[in-house]
């Protein structure tokens, strides 16, 4: 049975629940390239359907290509996509991965960056580089917004940077940020992305360096813009 | 009460009853007649609600008195995959306040995905005087303080295991609070633990509870630290280590070989994080006692895995990384005869290219050369009809297989056909299947197999399969023993749920989501079927905003007598029987 018109016909929206984590304007980008949209097509001509997307994947990946295993196969997936737009705004491109549907495979999330995450992270502590440690093997952390009636979360892991982050969550919520200050905070936005650290404070996202806010971060909330107003160091 | 002369007294009838321990056999006595319901609701001291909102906490305290031992379940199992938004309900706080007043004499709490707080920690804490075991199985809610407060207040606790539970770990201290003077522990399991716990503390604890059977240490614990705790309990017979590296020193290795090889009674062996594949030598003194092997966090390659697979005759249970691969199980099939569960998880789920040699053939040569395995999970990335069959057939004693082909609609990989024929293998051959998962590429036949053949099967999984209806028909037609049914993407809708209302009121509940039931077949369901809640979970808004033929995002149905349940956040609907959708 054809996936694509099962999809259009009963009008689902799957795509609203989608755990998709691209690189900023990647989601776009993809819905045009890809437009058959049909994640699951079983054509006999490719072993896979699997629509590739820019996921962010272990950030890991692009320094090691050297040392993988022979064995692995991953060796190929692990190039930089140079001709890719997104490049120019990280360095360290991940490697293509598959478009991610929640709950599939049907794997309980403590369990899922098991494998090539943690020989990455091995590697990484073996060269003497610095590896963040999350709580069980993701960092998942709770992301609620003033207004929305449930919570959703996200694996920090799965970020580098604050840019990555907060066009993630922009994405998520359907709702812009506007420019960060350090003085005035988001300015000129409807929203503002908070969280609260370690010690139970709310703090603004982004006054702290990444690697800080990455391990006293425990969970994110966007409120509205002039909530934000008295917090952190403004 | 009037007695014939063929009636036993109470008392012996009672005595009669206490050796029946099986919940289906205390309900079928139970339904003998009135004056047993009576004698056997007095006796009863265990109870296991499998679906938290099938019943209220009243209504079990009215019909069971004395109970001694609670296990409630709480969200549906779809829920570990996340696919059950935050806060949709499974709260253990309204069930542990009323026991706590209900049963002083309390002794065990069993929870499996539920939201449990702190508050409800401490008043089990302080409510129960003879407490003993605590487990919380995929549960969440509370922090490393709740646990403080039972370490604190049980003086007879025998058994404290978080498995898989959310824990907010704010600090180590809390195991600090068992006071000198308890040592009555005899398992306890804190694998999910993110931080560090007081070392200290917990090499006291461990030495000073000579029952101690059960160890299942957290990430956080070094591997250095293991020979002392080993030492301290050398008749423990489950250890969990916790991260299983360390820089490479002979003392450190030999003093760990030496402590495990002290460890006689060692029959189950977890943990493994970061494995540093030097030192799993360590363990192979123990390897010929072991019957069950977590390696499902070891990320060691192939040759590793064989080494200590081989040695370990005895092995019953084996779960592992794919990084063992067919060459791996190949061995694992020759050398553990007695291997009855055999659980396979993805090293890279979210990879487009396997990056692994495991195919269909290992599993294949495990049902070849392991007699008594009965219960499989596999994750693979090919699998064809002829390998299911031969599975089938190699092992017709199978209860519970659930096969994953990560990418979803996978046929056949030899001859592109679907994977039907070979899960109609499985069920047809397989006469004693209870529980059964499905993948890869199926249509609607799969689920008429199932529905002739699968009779005993309790359990079934359906994800991106059959075409229509029909399919959803035949499961739930044939399948006679059906309990729990769970499918998501899945073209299946209206006719064959309102076909088969009343088989729904014999089942534990039914999940479906991203399928093609529509809005007003649920009302209809609803409002025909009383004793069922049907819960329409939909996070883009009211149901009722969109057209009734609209489907509904996710449907969850389960048979209750305690009515609609009232803690529902805002993303879920009950459709009753005014017709009128109620919020809460």
């Amino acid at each position: 049975m054809e996936n694509c018109s099962y999809e259009k016909v009963v009008g689902l929206n799957l795509e609203a629940t989608e755990l998709r984590l691209g690189l900023p304007g990647s989601a776009d980008e993809h819905d045009e390239k890809h437009s058959s949209s049909c994640s699951y097509s079983s054509s006999s001509s490719s072993s896979n359907g699997v629509v590739r997307t820019n996921k962010r994947s272990s950030p890991e990946e692009s320094i090691h290509e050297d040392e993988e295993e022979p064995k692995s196969s991953k060796k190929a997936m692990i190039s930089h996509d140079s001709s890719n737009p997104d490049d120019d705004q990280d360095k360290n491109v991940p490697p293509s991965k598959a478009q991610v549907v929640v709950g599939w495979p049907p794997i309980r999330s403590y369990r899922k960056n098991n494998g090539i995450q943690q020989q990455q992270e091995k590697k990484k502590k073996k060269n003497g580089e610095e590896v963040i440690d999350g709580v069980g093997n993701g960092m998942y952390v709770k992301v609620s917004m003033a207004g929305a009636p449930y919570l959703r979360k996200i694996d920090l892991k799965v970020y580098n940077s604050y840019q990555q982050l907060l066009m993630a969550l922009q994405n998520m919520f359907k709702c812009t940020f506007g420019e960060y200050s350090e003085r005035e905070g988001y300015n000129g936005s409807e929203f503002s992305p908070t969280y609260e650290d370690k010690d139970g404070d709310w703090m603004l996202v982004g006054d702290v360096p990444w690697n800080m806010f990455i391990s006293s971060c425990k969970r994110l909330r966007i409120v509205k813009g002039s909530e934000a107003k008295g917090l952190g160091c403004l | 009460m009037k007695k014939t002369a063929y009636s036993f007294p109470e008392e012996v009838l009672e005595h009669v009853f206490s050796f029946i321990v099986s919940d289906k056999d205390r309900s079928s006595i139970s339904l003998v007649c009135k004056s047993w319901y009576e004698i056997e609701r007095w006796c009863r001291r265990k109870v296991f609600v499998g679906n938290c909102y099938a019943v209220s906490p009243p209504i079990l305290i009215k019909r069971f008195p004395e109970l001694r031992s609670v296990t409630l379940k709480g969200k549906p199992h779809f829920a570990d995959f996340n696919l059950v938004p935050e806060g949709w309900g499974g709260f253990a706080c309204p069930w542990i306040r009323a026991m706590a007043g209900a049963y002083p004499w309390l002794e065990e709490i069993r929870l499996k995905r539920m939201v449990v707080s702190d508050e409800s920690l401490e008043i089990i804490a302080k409510s129960f005087k003879n407490f003993k075991v605590l487990v919380l199985s995929s549960c969440e809610g509370f922090t490393t303080e709740g646990l403080a407060a039972i370490a604190a207040n049980c003086r007879n606790l025998r058994e404290l295991d978080l498995r898989e539970s959310e824990v907010e770990d704010l600090s180590g201290r809390w195991l600090s609070d068992f006071p000198d003077s308890y040592t009555s522990l005899e398992s306890l399991n804190i694998s999910c633990l993110g931080n560090e716990v007081n070392l200290l503390a917990l090499e006291r604890l461990v030495s000073r509870c000579p029952n101690l059977k059960t160890l299942r240490l957290n990430r956080a614990v070094p591997l250095d630290r293991l020979p002392n705790l080993l030492r301290g309990a050398p008749q423990l017979a489950e250890l969990g280590t916790g991260a299983y590296t360390s820089e490479m020193r002979p003392d450190v290795f030999s003093n760990l070989a030496e402590a495990f090889a002290g460890c006689k009674q060692l029959k189950a062996l977890s943990g493994f994080w970061d494995v540093l594949p030097s030192y799993l030598p360590a363990v192979y003194p123990v390897c010929s006692q072991l019957t069950s092997l977590n390696l499902s966090y070891a990320t060691v390659q192939s040759p590793d895995l064989i080494k200590l697979v081989s040695l370990c005759e005895k092995l019953q249970k084996l779960w592992v990384l794919d990084y063992i691969e067919d060459d791996g199980l190949e061995i694992l099939a020759a050398s553990c005869k007695d291997l009855r569960e055999l659980r396979v998880f993805p090293s890279d789920p979210f990879g487009l290219e396997p990056n692994v040699a495991l195919t269909e053939q290992g599993l294949v040569s495990v049902s070849e050369g392991c007699p008594k395995l009965q219960s499989v999970l596999y994750f693979c990335r090919q699998m064809s009809n002829a390998a299911l069959n031969t599975i089938a057939r190699n092992r017709p004693n199978m209860t519970r297989f659930r096969l994953c082909i990560i990418e979803p609609r996978s046929p056949d990989y030899l001859t592109l056909q679907p994977l039907d024929d070979g899960f109609g293998a499985i069920v047809e051959h397989c006469k004693d299947l209870r529980r059964l998962s499905l993948s890869g590429l199926l249509t609607d036949r799969v689920f008429e197999y199932i529905g002739t053949y699968g009779k005993k099967l309790e359990m079934l999984s359906v994800a991106f399969a059959g075409d229509s209806d029909l399919g959803l028909h035949h499961v739930l037609s044939g399948c006679d023993n059906l309990r729990k049914l769970e499918i998501r993407d899945c073209p299946f809708g209206d006719k064959a749920l309102l076909a088969n209302a009343a088989k729904l009121e014999t089942m534990r509940s039914l999940w479906m989501s991203s399928c093609s039931v529509s809005f007003g077949a649920c009302k209809v369901l609803g409002q025909k079927m009383p004793r069922l809640n049907v819960e329409v979970m939909d996070e883009s808004g009211p149901p009722d905003s969109r057209p009734e033929s609209s489907p509904v995002e996710k449907l969850y149905v389960y048979r209750t007598v305690a009515g609609p349940r009232l803690d529902m956040p805002g993303f879920v609907w009950t459709m009753d029987d005014d017709s009128a959708l109620r919020i809460s």
